[in-house]
């Protein structure tokens, strides 16, 4: 019988685009919650780590009505483009981005705690600019934690199902991502493709960890 | 004793229940979920008495699996279907679904979720699920579709009439039922579990459910099966 995988590549594609706009987002985010020695810090990074502890259902109920034509961003983009964020892709990505968010920042952010601010200083004294210290000095003394980040936000992405389940109403090529698929598998008693499926995600799951364990091995 | 139900029936079991126990005094312990989750449950070995399922098609495969005792199988209630949106204009109705001026019209999974089937149902009879298709999103079950139109992301949800009862929103927004003629009906079937460990508690909150419960499960928002055509006879 014919398996559509489709979900799949959604997924893949969802996680991709998630992670990348995430580190763009989490490395100033990091360095901001390192730097700032306030108690300003301490409530923004309960604010960032509060998508781990909250059922993503509940969270993405509330992101729904955030991004559907009666929520703050939604009615931006209605009177934008015409349409609300909710049931999109671009809705996904966003809900996405604050299901994943603390995994992203929470590496990083250990990484900045512990960079040595001797490096810096010795660049700054050898005549590099600001931009060029992050770019010769510091981004690569956080590759590390980089590829903590990105993995863990990446596979995080590509297995969550409460946020999307909330968030994308489920619609065939544009919402339907894996782990939606399985269950409605399962709902449906096609075990059979539902264990396919799983299979997949879980074989892909596993290498990137795999992967990324061995390159800290490594170093 | 356990009751496995599905989820749309969990708030009318616990006031069915909780009469049941003052009248027996047999304790009910209940677990919610999907039908379908439930389901693969009770193949699993989960150890429940009783399960209240929300369509007729995993009670009958139990039966068919041998997890279930076959005579015990009935109808216990049949599901009203209705067309429910957040806003009171314009009204849920036929011809606003034709006029389909909404940009998402929400329903369950019409590939598992009973009034899910219906909905689509609904729709194919009335010549719309095509121009439609694209306006569609789909909650796991019908409380999930309740919740997209709570929330403004679709204007229009099938959900159940026992649901807006349960949670007082019948008189808010605007309903359409929808005529019984528009689709087959949601025949909610209850069976008997081969490894239930109280059978005796069992067949009497059976009983209980069959007799002493009906005029409750009809003020709870559902539809009760004729008298006579109780037995599963009915379902394809």
């Amino acid at each position: 019988m014919q398996l559509d995988w489709s979900p799949l590549i959604l997924s893949l594609v969802l996680a991709a685009v998630t992670t990348g706009l995430l580190l763009v987002l989490g490395i100033p985010l990091a360095w901001w919650l390192v730097r700032r020695k306030t108690l300003v810090r301490h409530a923004v990074t309960a604010f960032v780590m509060l998508p781990l502890a909250l059922p993503p259902t509940v969270l993405g109920f509330y992101l729904l009505l955030a991004l559907g034509p009666h929520g703050p961003l939604g009615a931006l983009a209605e009177r934008w483009s015409g349409a609300s964020f909710a049931f999109t892709f671009t809705g996904l990505v966003m809900a996405s981005m604050v299901y994943s968010l603390p995994l992203v920042v929470q590496p990083l952010a250990a990484g900045f705690e512990r960079l040595d601010m001797r490096h810096l200083e010795t660049a700054s004294v050898l005549g590099a600019g600001p931009w060029d210290r992050w770019v010769s000095v510091t981004l690569p003394l956080l590759r590390a934690d980089l590829l903590t980040g990105a993995v863990l936000g990446f596979i995080h992405t590509f297995g969550e199902f409460g946020v999307v389940l909330m968030v994308g109403g489920d619609i065939p090529g544009r919402t339907r991502v894996l782990s939606l698929a399985i269950y409605d598998h399962v709902q449906s008693l096609e075990y059979h493709q539902a264990d396919l499926m799983s299979a997949a995600a879980v074989g892909m799951s596993f290498t990137a960890l795999l992967l990324l364990y061995l390159a800290q091995r490594r170093r | 004793m356990r009751v496995a139900v599905a989820a749309d029936f969990y708030k009318p079991l616990e006031t069915i229940a909780n009469a049941f126990s003052r009248q027996s005094g047999i304790q009910v312990v209940i677990s919610a979920g999907s039908s379908g989750g439930l389901y693969a449950q009770i193949a699993n070995g989960a150890p429940y008495d009783v399960f209240l399922s929300a369509n007729a098609r995993y009670p009958r495969q139990l039966v068919a699996a041998g997890l279930a005792a076959g005579p015990s199988r009935f109808t216990y209630a049949q599901g009203v279907l209705v067309l429910w949106g957040a806003q009171p204009a314009p009204a849920a109705g036929p011809g606003t679904l034709r006029g389909a001026t909404f940009a998402h019209l929400a329903l369950a999974n019409p590939h598992f979720a009973p009034y899910g089937q219906a909905a689509q149902e609904v729709l194919t009879r009335l010549g719309l699920l095509e121009q439609l298709h694209s306006r569609l999103v789909f909650g796991e079950d019908v409380g999930q579709a309740l919740q997209f139109a709570i929330s403004g992301g679709a204007q229009y949800a099938f959900v159940s009439s026992a649901q807006l009862l349960a949670a007082g929103l019948w008189q808010r927004g605007s309903h359409w039922v929808v005529p019984v003629s528009l689709y087959t009906p949601i025949n909610q079937q209850a069976v008997l579990l081969v490894h239930a460990r109280d059978v005796r508690a069992a067949r009497s909150f059976l009983r209980f459910l069959r007799g002493p419960a009906r005029p409750l499960i009809a003020r709870l928002g559902y539809r009760l099966p004729a008298e006579t055509g109780e037995r599963s006879q009915s379902v394809p």
